[in-house]
């Protein structure tokens, strides 16, 4: 059961108190989008064995979404951010090519 | 004019630790940015208390002001101010971005009181928090699980917690408690 | 025969005796023995039959290794099977029972299958049973049934309580033996917060071999002495998990008689490092006959004399392949017992202890093993062999017990949990943990450590190094680093190395091996394991499930390593890459009810109730669960059924006056600049047009385009809406507002608050409602100055209440809202005021025949995660002009345009029946399945009482279109029933009654 720390109320807190949300950093598709696209935004998910950036909700505390970056190998959790960005902070990415050297994820890596 | 009563007409249960519902109070709860000097402001002027910081809870007599997340804060007050409170706080928060609700009865509170260290194990029992003294104490606020049930505490003194629910589950939430204070003391 | 000495017994209080009963037998034992050595103390040998061949079994350990001694403990309400009579303490008045056997323990009729064990090797379950193929249900499975089985499951309620209990520190101890209390006080000695936990009722483990009791004594008295230390006894730490949470689980009661308070604590404990201290396991030796009851591990057999006094035999044959065992002859010896010979399988035999031994003038065979065991019920002898050849008999020597030691093997099992990797060590022929691979935390980096002989340190000097080093690395792990003095210790023992022996003799005949046992609970012998390799089963995952070695409560604590280097050898591959089968927590079992914790009776889940409850239960509600909440389903009068108690509802709230608990519907409050926009976008209509003062009825799509919820909107003021929500949306809906306003339109100046239980609300419905709300003192409240869809603030019996006037009955119905707090007063009011016309309070079954009877929705019966709002007929509620709205891009799909989905009508059976709910309408032909094809189905059936008929709605291919057609619908006893497709709207279609 894994630990995280909600970057919007500083707690640090056992998986129960969250919600797993999927995958981070979507681009809605709305009204006059492609079929592909919009096929791509509701359906199309990462699934990767290593780093991978996810949505979570502290549903028990503060009630607030945030972001995650972790590996879903080994559970290692990179660091937490806040949900009110397109995409990851530039120290988070730094500091994931320190930990996995070569990884990458959709545009990031 | 009917007085407003509590979902369990102050039911109580007195074990090592002592847990009773609390009479009805007032709570009034506030969206707003709380990094805004203009929300809190209106806060501490219309509360009388200082605004926390996060996490935390200002406590005077039977006032309270508490952090809630970074766009919630709860004041908790005697029944009789809150249209008094609720309509100083709208006036205040004038041209400002913010709700204000009376949310005074969708809640139970619950008193929880005894000895310190029995007071604690109480809590840990039911939520997944360090209740140790050095990570968990007066002046903080913590919203949490309580068993299956979402709940908020904070101590108000040593020896004493105050504990909330949402109204529906306080005959849950009354029995979680009443059940963990029965048990005999885990360090002692 | 085994029975209690005069002398000796360290844990064991020979002033206070204690009586309990093993299978309705009154036995005499003492405050600390545990029910394994008070039964050898009363020579009860036998204490069991094995799982297939129903063997006789006896205790062969003395810790939680035990795989025979499993006996049900206790009576009626605090009965459980499965205990280990190793762990399980005896006090006064214990009771228990032996299992698997039938009729009697002494004799067994499945003891059958032993003599028939030629014929059912590994996986014959596989293998046979299989023709003819009836027989299984009436032969083979009653049988099986019959004989298999360990305990059987309590019957009663269980008597006892149970808790959780979420404890935090910055180390975690395992193991509260010399290397485990060396490291919490290394650990503790920088101020961090250390809890040690030791699963026995005393500290010191295995250390007492060494006689570190004092060390021991004075290591725990100063770690009681910290204030930054945790000691528990009796708490096992069961699993290591992701992220340094671990469960512990305390046996609060289990040894007591007067029990009170929870019986069992799972700690669900967090912590920064975990120290694994928990030892290691002797392992068996694999000759024949090595199951009878007398043959034990040689450790156990030491401990039974040593720590309670206990002899197992009076002429005890040692065989062993290391020095360890040397101990124990030099115990029995000690304690005035007979050991004819010591055999040692090792050509060079033992060190200094085996010195010590001859010089004691006990009689060593080096070289030598047993060739086989002699015995029925217990051992009556043994017949000795060179270690290497096939087994030729060297000499017989008479004996009562055996005590074995094929070496230790490190308990790496909570190290392993959560994906430490291990080592093999060749030359003390074990699996260790690989302290290079440790299992990784949040931040990557390992968080347990092993100590002391988990991690293969068997010497005391290097136990108690061992456990200070683990402790101080663990401090500095989490930041709080110390600093200790070493502990000291004496001289290392000067011990000649293990030499492997994983068959004995070496070469034995299949004749032998045949009756060499690896796993004693689940019956497997050295050849079937070699079988299964024989039969391709290579992997030791796949070997041990065929052969079932390592399974059920045991899971291999003695047979892992002895059963995969019987399978190395068979595949010819060397134990490091056979490998171990995964060790998953937890480490024993652990009881349900301290799973469960609380969670049982008025706790098992919450309740929710409104704040009327109390009322509802006072006269008469039969409740049903709408999600957590309990809502009166109707209110039952004296003489009425369900049926009649709903008809007359419906009856007196269409003729005069009913009233309905309606709090549990959600209520959103929204509010802010950009309100308007945010609710255009939460919903298909348009709501920002909606003017301050006035409802309208909205419908929510989920971002794929289908109906997740409806209901009333009404805008309080020009910034701020009350959303009502259906009872089960009013937490999600509010979650999916905030994942909107938090994760999308971040920049939308909106605020959002759950309101829901700030509010009882009541609906005052039918002719009479306006009268009642007049009577508690309402004005003008009259249609033109209160119409339809509008909401005014009144004061009602003394109390501020908003009214909105909405109808889902299609009467005239108002719902009123009044502060929690003050809805059982209104509620009061409203009966009494309305008490002339006999105002009827009616439950969720009404609820929903009066609206079915107005044809209107209700979610979660005509929709179900595949419907959009246009399968049911409104389109009208679906804004054309919005650009976007949530939803709006999904229901332009191809599937979603596609002109032949089922779509919502009316349905009328020709005979006036009720049409079963859920019932398919059937079209022509069977799809590939065979199956009958089918073209829609019912997605609400009532009897309505107004009609006094049958009235139901489905979704229908192409059904609007339809309208007057007759279909069939199957029922479940196979046959169908003809219906006519017809409007929805059974009753008042022209709106005359909410006026």
């Amino acid at each position: 059961m894994l630990i995280l720390t909600c970057p919007c109320c500083g707690v640090t807190a056992e998986e129960t108190e969250f919600h797993g949300g999927g995958e981070a950093h979507l681009k809605r598709e709305g009204p006059g989008s492609d079929d592909a696209a919009f096929e791509g935004y509701l359906f199309h998910r990462e699934n990767p064995r290593g780093v991978h950036f996810e949505r979570w909700r502290h549903v028990y505390g503060c009630g607030k979404w945030f972001h995650a970056a972790r590996d879903t190998g080994t559970l290692e959790v990179f660091g937490t951010y806040s949900a009110q960005t397109t995409e990851p902070p530039a120290d988070l990415l730094e500091k994931i090519r320190e930990r996995r050297p070569g990884w990458s994820w959709r545009e990031f890596s | 004019m009917s007085e407003p009563v509590s979902a369990l007409g102050g039911a109580k249960t007195e074990a090592l630790v002592t847990v009773e519902e609390m009479a009805p109070r007032g709570m009034i709860v506030l969206r707003g940015k709380l990094d805004d000097t203009a929300i809190t402001g209106a806060l501490e002027k219309v509360s009388g208390l200082a605004m926390p910081g996060q996490r935390g809870i200002t406590v005077d007599g039977a006032r309270r002001l508490a952090w809630m997340s970074p766009d919630e804060a709860m004041l908790i007050l005697p029944r009789g101010d809150v249209s008094g409170a609720q309509a100083d706080l709208t006036a205040a928060l004038a041209g400002a971005h913010a709700l204000v609700a009376d949310l005074s009865d969708a809640r139970a509170s619950f008193r929880l009181s005894g000895e310190d260290a029995a007071l604690r194990e109480v809590l840990a029992r039911l939520s997944p928090v360090d209740m140790h003294q050095t990570a968990f104490g007066p002046g903080m606020v913590r919203r949490t699980r309580l068993a299956q049930v979402a709940g908020a505490f904070w101590m108000p003194e040593v020896g004493v917690a105050e504990l909330v629910t949402f109204r529906s589950v306080a005959q849950y939430a009354f029995d979680l408690l009443s059940v963990a204070a029965r048990s005999p003391r885990v360090f002692a | 025969m085994s029975t209690r000495l005069t002398q000796g017994g360290a844990r064991i209080d020979r002033t206070k005796p204690v009586s309990f009963r093993f299978n309705g037998q009154q036995l005499k034992g003492y405050e600390g023995d545990t029910l394994a050595s008070a039964l050898l103390a009363n020579d009860r040998m036998m204490v069991g039959r094995s799982f297939k061949y129903h063997r006789p079994r006896g205790v062969v350990a003395s810790g939680t290794e035990e795989p025979n001694a499993l006996l049900g403990i206790g009576q009626g309400g605090r009965f459980e099977p499965n205990q280990r009579a190793t762990m399980q303490e005896v006090f006064e008045g214990l009771e228990s029972t032996s299992q698997n056997h039938w009729p009697s323990l002494e004799f067994d009729v499945g003891e059958i299958n032993a003599s028939l064990s030629r014929f059912l090797p590994a996986g014959f379950y596989y293998k046979t049973f299989l023709w003819p193929r009836s027989f299984w249900k009436h032969v083979y499975e009653p049988f099986i049934r019959q004989s298999a089985g360990l305990g059987k499951a309590p019957k009663d309620r269980d008597a006892d309580t149970y808790e959780h209990f979420y404890h935090y520190c910055d180390v975690l101890v395992i193991g509260g033996g010399l290397a485990g209390l060396a490291a919490a006080r290394a650990a503790a000695s920088g101020g961090a917060r250390v809890t040690v936990m030791e699963q026995e009722a005393h500290w010191c483990g295995r250390a007492a071999d060494d006689g570190a009791e004092a060390q021991v004594a004075d290591l725990v008295a100063e770690l009681e002495g910290m204030e930054n230390v945790t000691l528990r006894t009796r708490c096992m730490g069961a699993g290591v998990y992701d992220h340094g949470y671990v469960l512990g689980y305390e046996r609060l009661t289990d040894h007591l008689s007067e029990k009170s308070g929870p019986r069992h604590r799972l700690w669900r404990v967090r912590a920064g490092q975990v120290i694994t201290a928990t030892g290691a396991i002797e392992r068996p030796l694999s000759f024949a006959g090595n199951d009878l009851p007398g043959v034990m591990l040689a450790s156990a057999l030491r401990d039974y004399v040593v720590q309670f006094g206990v002899s197992v035999g009076d002429r005890t044959v040692v065989v062993t392949n290391n020095d360890d065992a040397y101990l124990t002859a030099l115990a029995l010896v000690g304690a005035g017992l007979t050991v004819p010979v010591i055999v040692d399988a090792r050509q060079g035999g033992g060190g200094a202890l085996a010195a010590e031994a001859e010089a004691k003038g006990i009689r060593v065979l080096k070289g030598h093993g047993i060739a086989k065991v002699k015995g029925r019920k217990r051992v009556t002898g043994v017949a000795i062999c060179k270690q290497v050849g096939e087994g030729a008999v060297t000499e017989e020597i008479a004996c009562d017990a055996v005590a074995m030691s094929g070496g230790w093997s490190p308990v790496v099992h909570l190290w392993s949990h959560c994906g430490g990797k291990l080592t093999w060590d060749d030359a003390q022929a074990m699996f260790r943990p690989d302290g290079t691979r440790p299992p990784t935390g949040e931040d990557g980096k390992g968080f347990v450590i092993c100590a002391g002989a988990a991690d293969g340190a068997f010497d005391r000097a290097e136990v108690a190094a061992s456990g200070t080093k683990a402790g101080l690395a663990a401090a500095e792990a989490v930041g709080q680093a110390g600093s200790v003095s070493d502990l000291t210790a004496p001289e290392a023992r000067g011990d000649n190395p293990i030499e492997p022996v994983w068959l004995m003799p070496a070469s034995a005949k299949r004749k032998l091996r045949a009756k060499a046992w690896l796993d004693y609970q689940n019956d497997v012998k050295v050849t079937d394991v070699q079988l299964a390799a024989q039969e391709g089963f290579e992997s030791v995952e796949h070997a041990k499930r065929y052969t079932t070695l390592g399974m059920a409560t045991d899971q291999g604590k003695l047979s892992n390593i002895n059963g995969l280097a019987i399978l190395s050898g068979a595949l010819d591959t060397p134990i490091p890459q056979v490998g171990t089968t995964r060790f998953r927590p937890p480490f024993t079992p652990i009881s349900m009810g301290a799973i469960a914790g609380e969670a049982r009776a008025e706790t098992f889940q919450p309740l929710r109730r409104t704040p009327l409850h109390q009322w509802h239960v006072d006269n008469g509600a039969d409740f049903e669960p709408v999600g957590q909440w309990r809502r009166p389903f109707c209110y039952i009068r004296p003489g009425e059924d369900r049926h009649s108690a709903v008809t007359r509802e419906i009856n007196q709230t269409r003729n005069s006056l009913g009233l309905l608990d309606a709090s549990t519907l959600g209520k959103l409050i929204v509010k802010g600049p950009d309100a308007g926009r945010f609710m255009d976008m939460l919903y298909t209509n348009m709501m920002s047009t909606l003017q301050p003062g006035r409802c309208r009825y909205g419908l929510m799509c989920s971002e794929n385009g289908f109906l997740m919820d409806d209901g009333v909107v009404a805008r309080w003021d020009e910034e701020t809406f009350l959303c009502h929500t259906t009872t089960g949306g009013a937490d999600h809906i509010h979650a999916h507002m905030e994942e909107w306003l938090q994760t999308e339109w971040w920049d939308w100046k909106v605020w959002t608050v759950n309101a829901t239980e700030q509010y009882a609300q009541i609906g005052v419905v039918g002719p009479k409602a306006r009268t009642v709300l007049e009577k508690l003192g309402a004005t003008n409240i009259a249609n033109e100055d209160f119409p339809f869809m509008t909401f005014q603030d009144h004061k009602l019996a003394g109390i501020d209440a908003r009214v909105y006037r909405i109808s889902f009955s299609g009467e005239l119905s108002y719902e009123i809202a009044v502060p929690a707090g003050q809805g059982l007063a209104l509620w009061t009011a409203l009966m009494e005021a309305g008490a002339e016309f006999g105002a009827t309070p009616y439950g969720t079954e009404a609820l929903h025949v009066l609206r079915a009877e107005k044809g209107f929705i209700m979610i979660g019966d005509e929709t179900d995660g595949t419907v959009i709002p246009q399968d049911l007929g409104l389109n009208w509620a679906i804004s054309k002009k919005k650009e976007d709205f949530i939803g709006k891009r999904a229901q332009s799909r191809e599937d979603m345009a596609r002109e032949d989905r089922w779509k919502l009508v009316g349905l009328e059976t020709l005979d006036k029946s009720v049409l079963p709910d859920g019932a398919y309408v059937l079209a022509d032909g069977t799809n590939a399945n065979g199956q009958r094809t089918v073209q829609g189905r019912v997605t609400s059936s009532y009897y309505s009482p107004t009609l006094e008929r049958g009235i139901a709605m489905g979704l229908v291919l192409r059904g609007p279109d339809r309208m007057g057609e007759t279909i069939q619908l199957n029922k479940v006893d196979g046959s169908s029933v003809a219906a006519r497709i017809v409007d929805p709207v059974f009753y008042d279609k022209e709106n005359t009654k909410n006026v």
